[in-house]
């Protein structure tokens, strides 16, 4: 298996190199060096000196792919591409274009993004499983029919509107919860028990309708017939042997986005003023901070590889008939 | 004993009962709210607290409170005058010939070299408590040699428990004029103090390739300290602006240690620099510095003497704002900014009182605010309700369409294109676009220089004759009719185009891409269509939008410019020739060029407020309003509201340190939130209630069940 991890890292380093430079070419095409020094340098009183000055203090004087004035190998290392992804793949992020330590920021900033995704995953999983169990339990009734219902309607509707909603009614109307915010410790509890419960409710829909087919699935299957036969109730059936088969599915599913809980949700944390890292690639497009994003879409693309990895890594250990070489 | 199901109901109904004395909704800490804590929010993180590179209106949110410049805008008075801060007295103003022979305060303009700045400042300020002033008992720094260790350990500036404090000499405030000139501070006023102070320049240039901390050694020439509470800053020629200049943050004192400390290697690595931690002498310190969720100020404890104004202007008595009249500052021990980026929120927060201001999104603007039978604005009843009160104020800006100059249709000195500008700014009702687009929150702009600033004429006086007629005791906008005149004077009659027989055709060049912007472009297309021109909105990027701008590619483009000072050369030096954008890179965005404004405008920047120079100003006015390069829109009003509790509310758009006047009555606050936070409790009742029925149906039939 550590050979088969070791060849994953290495494939995944050319992956990382094309990343990196579709998001060089795209970012580039669309701003270019004086454009970003004008963005950070203000709008007020801003000279040709200011802006040459701006590019030479942050290293973006120099040409994006191929320097042609310089000698040899300085020809590709003299570059902006060079100079500012050498760094990433030692997973050292620099400083962003408005003198922040990229590392340092995403570190203080993805607790806040976890405080939220992963209870948010977790109860999920536990409420949609629930729910999808219990439609199948009740399958072919009219239980399972207002279900699915039910399903379509909730996944039919914006998530934006379930925090709408759900600040309007539960943080305005009946005064239950802070209407956004966050704390430290124990204290973030009172702020993230609304988030986390509009995310639980908002992707039930999606997850209980995906569960519900995975378990069917099971149902029907020539074991769950012969453990019916042996005389198991219907409960003991799906709990002792559809749940436990249906699980390599649910998994792929699950341990392929955990290593991505880290970089937050957007609209949510932007909602509940959290300060997680959902914003920070998005606020960094906004002020054309090159520094930051390069650095977020490469963290996002090793996290990515990182948890295909786990996953593969993950059915072996669920399902012995699966071995990795 | 085990206990039964129902037996557990008394308790659940005790505990929902007890709900009703708490704020479950409170986002502040339940002992937080006794004290006189003001809460604010931001909406975005400032870029930079360091003084000499902050020059937003979010950075000056902060940095305000913190650091102090020589002087400041009085509190109260108006029109916008300047008081010592730090300063002893107001500075002593020497004219030199090139000989560096002393003229008298009439001398002409052209005879005057050299200006002098014999600056003094108050003896015992202290800066606040920080780690780059911490010393031992053997007076060596602490912290000025740091190990790897010690920053290793170390992820705030908190984490350094030492803290010292010394007090301000005039050295520190030279060293903040070295720090503007280094270019790796970057400081937006860099080129243009280039200009004025002696030896700027030239110590740009010998510090290029130094580091911060060896900028102390070094001095400027036009910078000289006289002793430990004077110094002299000298300036190329007159330039009576420059006062403004210093009652700005950049130059506030900045200690050498601040950059000794802060330059360690490894502090950057940890965000620790002196851009996030800000060390001043201002009635704040920056306690708390999460910019992605709250910044607190905290009351500097070794914050000098200083006294809430004993005097302002007629009325304020009446007013209430002379209450606090000779008492210490500031009257606030702490101010939470908490980072609130969505609207519905902010607004719902505040309505619940825990905010104690709010502006007015245009979401929520019907909900607090009515207009009444005479076009007046008032609180809805909603808001009189909480008695929440409204501050309104005309703002020292600028918004207006402007017409590129060197444009071959709109542009030029021609009575062709004059007439055509003129035409088309009378055909766009800057009126109607207020009410649509920003709720009433507007003034029609008659002239370059707005209320409040002097040289603005009210009345009859300031009206734009171009475009407006003085009737009924207002500005009445033209009649389509004469604008239409106009185009068949310019040539373009019905706005027919005479060398393609078709309708004119004019660009209006925006950044403005978005959905929620098209109905503001159809409008402008509307206007246009009064005067039978056919005008092409081009949308591009901000940064295509730009390049356009500073190549003169533009046709028709929206502007605007907000005071750096209240002085009228602030806003008159957009129009200058030598500001042009295409030409010279300046703020002359329009590329305007007039021999006899550019002449008006050099004798007027540097005179005096006397009635000479308001007439100069109005002169200007008239010269600008016939060649109508802009079309002067409209200066905004901003509209604020802020809760009964809230004290000593003036409206000082200059000043940017005004925290430190503002008085809270927290009881009030306490109060007024417990009454207006009680949670809604018979929900959850009904809901335990239905649980409690459930099971105990279950029970039964299961009992039931076992009986038979």
């Amino acid at each position: 298996m550590i050979q088969y991890i070791i060849r994953r890292f290495l494939y995944a380093i050319p992956l990382l190199i094309g990343v990196n430079i579709l998001t060089f070419v795209l970012f580039f095409v669309v701003n270019s060096p004086d454009d970003m020094a004008r963005m950070q340098l203000g709008q007020k009183r801003v000279t040709e000196q200011a802006i040459s000055n701006w590019k030479q203090q942050h290293g973006y004087n120099i040409p994006l792919l191929w320097n042609s004035e310089a000698q040899d190998q300085e020809k590709v290392t003299k570059t902006i591409f060079y100079q500012k992804s050498v760094g990433l793949f030692l997973f050292n992020f620099g400083v962003s274009d408005s003198g922040r330590n990229i590392g340092a920021d995403i570190q203080e900033r993805m607790w806040p993004s976890l405080a939220l995704a992963l209870p948010t995953l977790v109860v999920g999983l536990v409420v949609d499983v629930s729910f999808a169990l219990m439609m199948v339990l009740f399958r072919n009734s009219y239980i399972e029919r207002t279900g699915l219902v039910i399903c379509v309607v909730l996944l039919s509707i914006s998530s934006l509107f379930y925090i709408i909603g759900g600040q309007f009614l539960f943080a305005k109307v009946l005064k239950w919860v802070p209407i956004s915010g966050y704390d430290d410790g124990f204290s973030a509890f009172k702020f993230l028990i609304l988030p986390v419960l509009i995310g639980v409710f908002s992707g039930s829909g999606s997850g209980v309708r995906w569960y519900r087919t995975l378990f069917l699935e099971e149902v029907e299957k020539d074991y769950v017939r012969t453990a019916r036969a042996k005389g198991l109730t219907e409960t003991q059936v799906l709990f002792k042997h559809v749940l436990p088969n249906a699980l390599i599915p649910i998994l792929t599913g699950v341990v392929v986005i955990l290593p991505l809980l880290f970089m937050g949700s957007l609209i949510m944390e932007s909602f509940f003023s959290i300060p997680g890292l959902g914003s920070y690639t998005l606020d960094a497009i906004n002020s054309q901070d090159f520094a930051i994003v390069r650095s977020m879409v490469f963290l996002g693309s090793v996290l990515y590889v990182f948890g295909l990895l786990l996953t593969d890594i993950s059915y072996t250990l669920v399902d012995p008939r699966v071995r990795l070489s | 004993m085990r206990m039964r199901a129902y037996q557990l109901l008394p308790l659940c109904f005790l505990l929902l009962n007890s709900c009703n004395d708490l704020q479950l909704n409170n986002p502040y800490s339940e002992d937080e709210g006794k004290h006189t804590v003001l809460y604010q929010s931001f909406s975005e993180r400032p870029k930079h607290l360091d003084p000499a590179a902050a020059y937003s209106e979010n950075e000056y949110a902060f940095i305000a409170q913190i650091y102090e410049p020589l002087f400041q805008y009085h509190y109260l008075k108006r029109p916008y005058q300047l008081t010592p801060l730090t300063a002893s007295k107001m500075p002593e103003i020497i004219y030199l010939d090139r000989s560096g022979k002393v003229l008298s305060e009439n001398a002409p303009e052209q005879d005057i070299a050299y200006t002098d700045y014999v600056l003094n400042i108050q003896p015992n300020v202290h800066f606040q408590p920080h780690p780059a002033l911490a010393k031992n008992a053997q007076g060596q720094y602490i912290y000025h040699q740091l190990s790897l260790e010690q920053i290793q350990a170390s992820q705030t500036l908190n984490d350094f428990k030492e803290v010292g404090t010394r007090e301000l000499t005039v050295e520190d405030y030279v060293h903040q004029i070295k720090r503007l000139a280094h270019p790796k501070i970057q400081s937006p006023i860099a080129e243009i103090m280039k200009n004025y102070i002696v030896g700027f320049d030239d110590f740009a240039k010998q510090v290029a390739d130094k580091p911060k901390t060896e900028i102390k050694a070094l001095s400027i020439a036009g910078v000289e300290i006289i002793s430990q509470y004077q110094y002299k800053i000298r300036i190329k020629g007159k330039y009576p602006q420059f006062i403004f200049w210093l009652s700005m943050p950049f130059f506030a004192p900045m200690p050498w240690e601040a950059d000794v400390f802060y330059e360690q290697p490894g502090l950057a690595d940890k965000n620790i620099t002196l851009d996030w931690y800000p060390i001043g002498t201002g009635p704040y310190l920056l306690a708390e510095n999460n910019p992605n969720r709250r910044m607190i100020l905290q009351k500097n404890p070794n914050f000098h003497v200083e006294n809430y104004p004993t005097e302002g202007e007629e009325g304020d008595q009446k007013k209430g704002l002379l209450e606090d009249a000779g008492k210490q500052l500031p009257l606030i021990d702490k101010v939470v900014f908490m980072l609130e980026k969505e609207t519905i929120p902010y607004w719902t927060k505040f309505l619940q009182g825990y905010y104690d201001a709010s502006g007015i999104a245009s979401d929520s603007f019907d909900q607090a605010i009515q207009f009444t039978g005479s076009g007046g604005v008032a609180l809805t009843d909603s808001m009189k309700q909480k008695g929440i009160q409204l501050q309104t104020s005309v703002e020292t800006s600028d918004f207006y369409m402007g017409f590129n100059m060197l444009d071959a249709t709109v542009g030029g000195d021609s009575e062709k294109a004059r007439k055509l500008r003129q035409a088309i700014s009378i055909a766009v009702d800057y009126e109607e676009f207020i009410s649509i687009f920003r709720n009433g929150r507007g003034l029609v702009a008659q002239g370059v220089i707005p209320p409040g600033i002097y040289g603005h004429a009210d009345g009859e006086a300031g009206v734009n004759s171009y475009s407006f007629t003085w009737q009924d005791n207002k500005a009445q906008r033209k009649k389509i009719t004469e604008a239409q005149q106009l185009m068949i004077e310019a040539g373009y009659p019905n706005g027919i185009d005479p060398a393609t027989k078709e309708a004119l055709i004019l660009n209006f060049d925006t950044a403005s891409v978005s959905v929620d912007d098209r109905p503001m472009m159809n409008w402008y297309r509307k206007q246009f269509e009064k005067l039978g021109i056919k005008l092409v909105i081009r949308a591009t990027d901000y940064n295509r939008f730009q390049e356009k701008m500073r190549t003169g590619n533009e046709q028709i483009f929206v502007w605007g410019w907000n005071a750096d000072y209240p002085d009228p050369e602030n806003f008159f030096f957009l129009l200058y020739g030598p500001n042009s954008k295409v030409k010279f890179g300046g703020e002359n965005a329009v590329n305007y060029q007039s021999a006899e404004f550019d002449k008006f405008f050099e004798k007027m920047r540097n005179m005096d407020n006397t009635p000479e120079r308001y007439q100069i100003i109005q002169q200007m006015q008239e010269v600008v309003r016939h060649d109508a390069p802009w079309i002067f829109g409209f200066h905004p009003k901003s509209f604020s509201l802020f809760h009964s509790w809230y004290g000593n509310l003036k409206p000082n758009l200059m000043a940017n340190n005004r925290l430190k006047y503002t008085k809270l009555d927290v009881l009030t606050r306490l109060e007024k939130r417990k009454a207006w936070n009680q949670p809604v409790i018979f929900p959850l009742t009904i809901g335990i209630l239905m649980i409690c029925s459930v099971a105990t149906f279950i029970i039964y039939r299961r009992k039931k069940v076992v009986i038979k």
